[in-house]
């Protein structure tokens, strides 16, 4: 058999099985886009103008955006202590980023839940040191989805920027700490600048991550704070309206193709590369 | 020495950060002891009685039952499919190497429900034709599964095939080593822990999964995340709150072994 035919035969099963599992059947999402329930653009026209698909996707962005900043802060902080702390800080930050991060999404917003809820932990403590007499709401609210989404998505941030930071030449520091900076400028004007593509890396990855995310909105939301991608499972299964579900899930593909263009082209974060 | 050590204000919001990130693990437990039939906290009356659920109620069982055998299934193609696939990249450095990893990653970088309406959309169609796989079926699950994870297969062999020192394959080719000698006698031994890691990553995707999953299934089969989110969605199911600390537990034992056992290497020096 010529070698050409036998790496087509390594190659040829994952790239056929894809192609008809997955770009074939989303060609067909494409089509129900712009057949459902008439053939033409009218789902992209109701997408772009309808005012409660608008004002999801404007919902959706603020929170994106809101979760990716504290992410990043979250994360920058935690990535800091695992670079360069000591031994026992090193591990125990470890052990911090690990543990939220195997277990799954699931456990992760019914932890949030157990603490958040009325009946929930923090409510009953409030209550029985008598600071408050009716419980707060905080979740099945926007405030509730950005706390599990943030919990969800540092570990990710983490890694681009430790990424970094483990790039980052120690004897830059140590030129700037003999020239005289002091601690606060060396970070300020050295470290921070030079972690700076590893921050834009994480805040690239963590807020298309945050765009499709559903599991999480959809608990801590409970209905209320709906984001584009409950939007898209609630015109599949309750309200239906398939062609708007598939023309508003190919506006979202394209809005992360064109942020994954951005990520590889201009930017090339450190920790993606 | 390192010229720039945390400061001690940095240590403190590092802590209130792993506060954040441990808080909603830990709560879990007290919760989980409730006597009671909804989310609520236990007032000393600690109560097994949502763990006794998890045994003597039988969907919890047949729910871990479904999850492993779909998890199996899908990681054993998943890796088998991205092996093959790996191997052929590395060996045959094709030109458009590049554009065909891009698109074999495709279902990884996707959003999650975009990649579900789309299986959604093929498992339905598939259903027209046959009973076996389809939308609600475990074989449609497992297919499924495979098509999000099969991308993390290749990722993690990838990687495993770019620290192969390429010379040793071409001594073998030199010798004489057919296709066949250099793939099992002399490639795969040199990747093997990183198959292993595919294949263990890929089950424990397809053990979690659960975006993908809601959109394909509805009544006939219920993998343990889907069990888990009817528990969730409707009245909070305090079993929800046992199964988690089980889960808790074993990640924690896990990681705790693997941290354990990292240091005493470290300490023995290399092997």
């Amino acid at each position: 058999m010529p070698s050409f035919a036998r790496h087509a035969l390594m190659l040829g099963p994952l790239l056929l099985f894809l192609a008809l599992a997955y770009a074939l059947p989303f060609l067909g999402v494409l089509e129900w886009s712009v057949t459902l329930p008439r053939p033409g653009l009218g789902q992209y026209r109701t997408a772009l103008s309808d005012p409660l698909v608008l004002s999801v996707f404007l919902r959706t962005l603020r929170i994106c955006l809101t979760v990716t900043a504290l992410s990043l802060v979250g994360g920058y902080v935690i990535a800091l202590l695992w670079v360069r702390g000591g031994p026992l800080t090193r591990a125990l930050t470890e052990l911090c980023i690990l543990i939220p991060f195997w277990i799954s999404v699931l456990t992760r917003a019914f932890g949030w839940l157990a603490l958040l809820s009325t009946k929930g932990i923090i409510n009953v403590w409030l209550e029985r040191l008598g600071l408050i007499s009716d419980p707060l709401a905080l979740v099945r609210n926007e405030f509730g989805v950005v706390v599990g989404m943030t919990h969800y998505l540092i570990p990710f941030a983490v890694f681009p920027i430790a990424s970094a930071m483990r790039g980052l030449d120690e004897r830059v520091l140590m030129a700037a700490r003999g020239m005289g900076a002091g601690r606060a400028r060396l970070f300020w004007t050295v470290f921070l600048p030079m972690t700076v593509s590893g921050v834009l890396g994480a805040a690239l990855l963590v807020f298309v991550f945050a765009l499709g995310f559903f599991v999480t909105p959809a608990i801590l939301g409970g209905g209320r704070s709906v984001m584009v991608a409950e939007l898209i499972y609630l015109n599949i299964f309750q309200i239906p309206n398939w062609g708007l579900a598939a023309a508003i899930s190919v506006i979202l593909m394209a809005a992360v193709g064109l942020l994954g263009v951005v990520m590889l082209r201009v930017i090339r974060p450190a920790g993606l590369r | 020495m390192r010229a720039l050590r945390p400061h001690r204000l940095t240590l403190i919001a590092g802590a209130l950060v792993a506060v954040f990130l441990l808080l909603p693990l830990v709560s879990v437990i007290p919760v989980s002891f409730t006597p009671r039939r909804f989310l609520s906290l236990p007032e000393g009356d600690w109560s097994w009685r949502h763990y006794a659920d998890l045994v003597n109620k039988p969907e919890w069982g047949q729910a871990i039952l479904m999850s492993i055998r779909i998890g199996v299934v899908s990681s054993v193609v998943a890796t088998v499919l991205g092996l093959f696939f790996s191997l052929g990249v590395w060996m045959a450095r094709p030109r458009m190497s590049a554009l065909l990893m891009g698109f074999v990653l495709l279902p990884m970088v996707a959003p999650p429900v975009v990649s579900a309406l789309t299986l959604y959309f093929f498992l339905t169609a598939l259903s027209q034709v046959n009973d076996l796989v389809g939308y609600d079926t475990w074989a449609g699950v497992a297919l499924a599964h495979t098509v999000m994870i099969a991308p993390f297969a290749v990722v993690m062999i990838s990687v495993a095939l770019a620290q192969v020192d390429r010379r040793i394959d071409l001594a073998a080719r030199a010798m004489g080593a057919g296709m066949m000698t250099r793939v099992f006698r002399v490639i795969l031994p040199n990747i093997r822990f990183g198959v292993a890691t595919a294949l263990f990553l890929t089950f424990m995707l397809s053990w979690e999964e659960i975006g993908v999953t809601i959109f394909i299934t509805s009544v006939n089969v219920i993998t343990l995340p889907r069990l888990i989110w009817m528990g969730l969605r409707d009245n909070i199911d305090p079993a929800v709150a046992s199964i988690s600390v089980v889960m808790i537990v074993l990640v924690v034992l896990v990681i705790g072994a693997k941290t354990v056992l990292e240091h005493a290497l470290k300490r023995r020096g290399p092997l």
